[in-house]
């Protein structure tokens, strides 16, 4: 739920691309600024300190798929506002303005590919809908597109960016949690592989569910990840946090990763360990 | 019936109260049950009336009323024989969430449940029934022994959430929850789930897929507690009450939104009011409920929790 404070601060965030006042970004990492075209150019990653820029979920299937090869599922999936929640915002207008901002209906893109020629079914949450929270659309899309993998007997992956449950959908949101968690279960027993991208920020039950279910789990550089939010850890505890606390280097020293990979070499991380496993 | 110790919710005073007076009168030798009969009646109506204008935040109030029957007590009063089984094997025991053997109508059963503490000293032993990755990792062992025996699983649900901590983070909260999630996706053997109090988020599901999720009237489930989502959206936690109906956390709400199979109804009062009638209560609806189950098949079983689990959504397109 931390995605609130994090939308607001806008660690990483990207300013939309199409404005052309934007010409010049600075970077998040070491505050140099930054040429947006050269940044593009290098997968918005900053070349001086090597700060991930948060990218969108489109951006994650043209980098990983080869092209040509995208065929996206389930696009037409809405959510239906179970719950005629309002609270500060009316969700309708939550779901409205995200909308807008991403052109998309839901905050997964799920579609089949291939991976340098490995076909392979994925499913990559977009933060900037709704801070990437899972409501029932986004853990339908994400089943779906894992079923499909079971199916076709392929290859799965999630790639995760997420500040956990999407409270606007209450408890049938924190259920997404088993419905994706179930299906991994299904493709292990398949013995179908199945990886975990965990980019910045993983947190909530999106972590406690299909992101920590990988055979691999993967994640980018300094991406923050865990289970409760740094504030309700800060809270509850009454002290200051270790520095380092819950970003990806910290977790692969306390055991939780297989490794980090900076953007540029995931695909080709991706399609080495597939080449293992099929 | 004795009156429940306090601290009272305000809304039960007044049958506190009036219970006081016939506790009173009741002293004196002169007066006979036949004498209280009509401010009995009276307290019984004034009781069916507090009952029928419960809020959402009056249930979360009695979900969390001291007094109110935790795992253990359901335990002692339900099942016999029960042996408690610690450790995860990996780091520590968690007496958050407690776990082991017994007898349920002489079935042999694994029994689990987080578990609050009734005084100070047990709370903060317990940690407030808030559970570490150990505890969730001491459940899934205990699962899979289960599995191994053909013992049907029942877990009792009963925390404010998993606990946010250092340490709990460092040990892999998210990772213990996920591999309890998916393990119980597909577990051979029946699992009977129960909220008995809150049920808070991962830290509730982490103990909290099954074939069957029932849940005490008086309970509450949810992504977050009206508190903190309170907290986050306005900074401090003033709008909980309207946020306790928004959020749809109560039994009724989530009957009605199919997350749940079943309210379990509570004593007149609430479960604190008359604990030895909730655990006649519950003994029956568990008795019918694992009766039914272990009639299933064991792949019809995980077949049927399969399609439950992943048909949970509302969504157009
Ligand atoms: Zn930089």
């Amino acid at each position: 739920m931390e995605w609130f404070r994090k939308a607001k601060s806008g660690i990483g965030t990207l300013i939309k691309r199409d404005t052309p006042v934007d010409l010049w970004v600075k970077c998040d990492g070491c505050k140099e600024i930054l040429y947006r075209k050269e940044l593009a150019a290098n997968k918005y990653v900053c070349e001086h300190c090597g700060f991930h820029f948060r990218i969108g979920a489109n951006d994650y299937v043209k980098l990983l798929m080869d092209e040509g090869t995208w065929q996206v599922m389930d696009t037409n999936l809405r959510s239906t506002d179970p719950l005629k929640f309002t609270a500060k915002k009316k969700y309708k207008d939550s779901l409205h303005d995200a909308e807008k901002n991403t052109g998309a209906h839901s905050g997964v893109v799920a579609g089949i590919g291939e991976i340098k020629g490995i076909k392979t079914s994925m499913a990559v949450m977009d933060f900037r809908f709704i801070g990437g929270s899972m409501g029932s659309v986004e853990g339908e899309k994400i089943a779906r597109v894992l079923k499909r993998g079971l199916q076709m007997k392929i290859p799965s992956i999630v790639v995760a960016a997420s500040g956990g449950a999407r409270m606007q959908e209450g408890s049938l949101s924190l259920m997404q949690m088993g419905k994706t968690s179930a299906i991994i279960a299904q493709l292990h027993k398949a013995g179908l592989p199945y990886i975990s991208v965990m980019t910045n920020p993983t947190t909530g039950g999106v972590t406690a569910s299909f992101a920590m279910l990988g055979d691999i789990n993967i994640a980018e550089p300094g991406a923050l990840i865990g289970f409760a939010g740094e504030r309700v850890i800060r809270e509850t505890i009454r002290q200051n946090l270790p520095p380092g606390f819950q970003r990806a280097e910290f977790l692969l020293e306390k055991g939780m990763l297989d490794m980090i990979v900076p953007r540029k070499q995931l695909k080709d991380t991706l399609a080495s360990v597939l080449s293992h496993f099929i | 019936m004795p009156i429940p110790k306090g601290p009272h919710l305000e809304f039960e005073q007044p049958v506190v109260e009036l219970s006081m007076k016939i506790e009173d009168l009741l002293k004196n030798s002169e007066i006979n049950a036949a004498d209280v009969k009509d401010l009995l009646a009276k307290k019984d109506s004034l009781q069916k009336k507090i009952a029928s204008k419960l809020s959402a935040w009056n249930r979360v109030e009695l979900s969390r009323r001291s007094g109110r029957p935790y795992t253990l007590d359901y335990v002692q009063h339900l099942f016999t024989d029960f042996t408690e089984l610690h450790g995860d094997r990996y780091f520590g025991d968690d007496p958050a969430l407690v776990c082991g053997l017994a007898r349920f109508n002489g079935q042999s059963v694994m029994v689990m449940g987080h578990q609050k503490g009734k005084d100070t000293k047990e709370s903060i032993r317990r940690n407030f029934g808030m559970a570490h990755p150990e505890g969730y990792r001491k459940a899934l062992r205990c699962m899979k022994m289960a599995e191994k025996f053909h013992l049907p699983v029942i877990t009792l649900i009963d925390t404010m959430g998993a606990y946010p901590g250092i340490g709990a983070e460092e040990r892999g909260q998210a990772e213990a929850i996920a591999k309890n999630i998916m393990e119980m996706s597909v577990l051979r053997v029946p699992i009977l789930c129960i909220v008995i109090g809150e049920g808070a988020s991962g830290g509730a599901i982490g103990i909290g897929i099954g074939d069957r999720l029932l849940m005490l009237e008086n309970a509450w489930f949810g992504v977050i507690s009206p508190e903190s989502c309170s907290a986050i959206l306005w900074g401090d936690s003033s709008k909980k009450m309207d946020l306790s109906e928004t959020m749809k956390i109560t039994a009724a709400d989530l009957f009605e939104l199919k997350i749940i199979d079943r309210i379990i109804r509570e004593p007149l009062g609430g479960a604190h009011w008359d604990p030895e009638q909730m655990y006649r209560i519950l003994k029956g609806v568990l008795t019918e409920e694992l009766e039914a189950l272990n009639k299933l098949q064991v792949d019809a079983l995980v077949e049927k929790r399969l399609n439950k689990v992943t048909s949970i959504g509302q969504f157009a397109g």
